[in-house]
């Protein structure tokens, strides 16, 4: 269809942009162009967390399949972001910090996100039962959810941050070049369409292979 | 005057299907055998019937009087006998009992829980871990966990599984009773047994 | 409304009876527990020898000493209901909340006696000479309020990973996450108390530790009737 062309052209304009368009940071030098896909990384990371959390409420009050389909499959496209925005912190980390990791809290709180999505994960596959392994990942899901505020309030006392905060956050405003800001938040919107589109194709292809096996029981 | 109300009920394990659109109405007085060869359902049914297991499709609704009884409500009206339903093996019989009749309201009701037990031939046993008991001493101490709070409602899954003649007439003789003024479920796969039942249902083929 | 708490109240200090009567003829749960605990501690003291370890060590050593006793011992109280199959018997006897709150209570009791057992020996064989006086009590509160927190995140992880396999290390992995917020406020405070600091200092701590335990009690009471009902 037209519009996953105009999409596909659209994220090579951010890709070029974040590369030939956008100006580079004060102080960081060309490692900035990783800005552009890392936070949207994280920030997917979280996104699918959200998402996942939302359709496991869902499914305990309707107890539909098709919500544990959609919370499960969210949770599976936000491990693989959460994976590539380690990655990519990591790999940032090390030009500019000279170090892979540090358990800054930004660095700490992606990596617990890890945590809970391999957990989540390892309780779906120690269930067979279906209606089952739906119930308790819910349940976990819920639960995971719910001790995130209190994750954003405590992994910042760990160690002292090095994370480039003032340059996104210095009081709460974006501070950032007009250029790195169109670009940056171009990206955002990019890959939140991106997840949403990964999403509703899980849950087709899903749908599609349960049809395949279903002939009258 | 209780009644219990099943309709459509379907079970089904990872899109397998173990039964399809069960419909029944019992009422206080009546008597319902379940049939079926062994694996074909009958354990599920008798699950969900008790509230241990929830249907795929369809439910099973309880009446007091006419009004339906909330679903927290529903374990205070039913008894259970099966072979799947375990006691504590490192408490007593008499432990065992004395705690459930608490934790159903009925205070340590000790004499009842006697009473119970010398009806199932287990007197003088009383105080014996459930661990040393023989399958058949087991099963009639199911029996007095069933019995204990007088339930409106008695399922049985294998009657009298384990049990010598003179267990089989006692069980007998309570089925007996519970279905002249109350509701009784018997499961089984003996075709004597499953006379007891006014009403039949076969499951699975 | 005050009759019905009153009646969950005492069919929950049922439950909590009948646990801890199983518990004394079995000791299962307290065994793994204790010996666990006791067995860590005098591998790392005897690895540390003589050697005085600051405050941030001490704290984290015996948050993590606790952590992991936690997880050795805590979740016995499910695992052995469906383990003897005794969970659905209980299924039929009574409602959800007060088989939680029953069994919550057990594993509450359960750690705070292994740290009243721990705790002491702890600061003993850790060479520490903190001085007592206030810095004690606040200790005690960080430790009371953290305990809760980690046998209430314990209690309702244990509910989950009962019904499923691989039990003994699927128990951490689900528990470490949700645990997180309890270990880091409580290692955090605790070094601040053992460093002498006062009240006001680590009340931001504190503060988190209640909030924290609070919320997940509440969370768990609403969710443990999905994973209490069996299919």
């Amino acid at each position: 269809m037209w519009w996953k062309s105009l999409f596909g052209i659209y994220m090579v304009l951010i890709i070029l942009g974040a590369f030939l368009y956008a100006p580079v940071a004060k102080g960081l030098g060309e490692t900035t162009r990783i800005l552009f896909f890392h936070v949207p990384c994280a920030w997917i990371a979280t996104l699918a967390f959200l998402v996942s959390a939302v359709y496991s409420i869902l499914y305990l009050r309707k107890q539909k399949m098709i919500h544990d389909l959609k919370a499960s499959s969210a949770a599976q496209i936000g491990l693989v972001f959460t994976i590539l925005a380690t990655i990519t912190g990591s790999i940032w980390a090390k030009q500019i910090w000279h170090s892979y990791w540090n358990w800054d809290p930004r660095e700490s709180s992606i990596f617990i996100l890890l945590l809970i999505y391999a957990a989540y994960f390892a309780l779906r596959s120690a269930v067979d039962e279906q209606n089952q392994k739906a119930r308790l990942s819910a349940v976990y899901s819920i639960i995971a959810f719910v001790t995130v505020p209190f994750l954003i309030f405590v992994v910042p006392r760990i160690v002292e941050s090095l994370h480039p905060d003032p340059l996104i956050n210095p009081r709460g405003k974006v501070d950032m070049d007009s250029r790195m800001s169109t670009v940056f938040f171009g990206s955002f919107v990019g890959f939140t369409a991106l997840f949403f589109w990964m999403l509703y194709l899980k849950i087709q292809i899903a749908r599609l292979s349960q049809f395949k096996f279903k002939p009258g029981d | 005057m209780f009644k219990i109300k099943a309709s459509g009920v379907t079970k089904k394990f990872n899109e397998r299907s173990v039964f399809k659109n069960i419909h029944f109405e019992i009422s206080s007085g009546q008597s319902l055998a379940i049939t079926g060869h062994n694996g074909s359902g009958k354990t599920t049914l008798v699950r969900i019937i008790s509230g241990l297991m929830s249907p795929s499709e369809g439910s099973v609704k309880f009446y007091k009087n006419d009004n339906a009884i909330e679903p927290e409500n529903v374990h205070s009206f039913i008894g259970l006998v099966g072979p799947y339903l375990q006691l504590y093996h490192n408490l007593t019989a008499l432990e065992n009992l004395t705690f459930f009749s608490k934790i159903r309201g009925l205070g340590a009701n000790r004499s009842r829980i006697l009473e119970l037990m010398a009806l199932m031939g287990l007197k003088g046993r009383e105080l014996d871990y459930v661990k040393n008991y023989s399958s058949g001493m087991l099963q009639r101490l199911k029996y007095v966990f069933a019995l204990l709070h007088e339930p409106e409602i008695l399922l049985v899954d294998e009657p009298t599984s384990n049990l010598d003649e003179a267990g089989s007439a006692i069980v007998y003789n309570i089925l007996k009773r519970q279905k002249e003024s109350k509701i009784l479920i018997v499961a089984t796969n003996n075709p004597e047994e499953s006379r007891i039942g006014q009403k039949r249902i076969h499951v699975g083929d | 409304m005050g009759k019905n708490a009153f009646m969950w109240a005492t069919k929950s200090l049922i439950i909590f009876q009948k646990d801890v009567q199983l518990e004394f003829r079995t000791r299962f749960a307290i065994n793994a527990i204790v010996l666990f605990a006791i067995t860590t501690l005098t591998a790392i003291s005897f690895s540390i020898g003589p050697a005085r370890l600051e405050t941030t060590i001490l704290s984290a050593l015996l948050w993590i000493i606790l952590f992991f006793s936690a997880m050795s011992g805590l979740s016995h109280i499910f695992v052995r209901e469906e383990e003897q199959q005794t969970a659905d018997t209980l299924r039929l006897v009574t409602t959800p909340l007060s088989i939680f709150l029953g069994k919550w209570l057990f594993n509450v009791v359960l750690l705070f006696a292994l740290e009243i057992i721990i705790v002491p020996l702890y600061f003993i064989l850790m060479n520490t000479s903190q001085s007592a006086g206030n810095n004690f009590l606040l200790f005690l509160l960080l430790l009371f309020w953290g305990s809760l927190g980690l046998a209430t995140v314990s209690t309702i992880i244990a509910a989950i990973i009962s019904q499923a396999s691989a039990r003994g290390a699927l128990f951490a992995v689900l528990a470490f996450p949700i645990s997180l917020p309890v270990l880091i406020s409580s290692i955090h405070g605790t070094r601040l108390a053992l460093e002498g600091n006062t009240f006001s200092e680590c009340l931001p701590d504190l503060q988190i530790l209640i909030a924290f335990f609070v919320v997940i009690l509440t969370v768990s009471i609403l969710t443990f009737e999905f994973i209490w009902k069996s299919n």
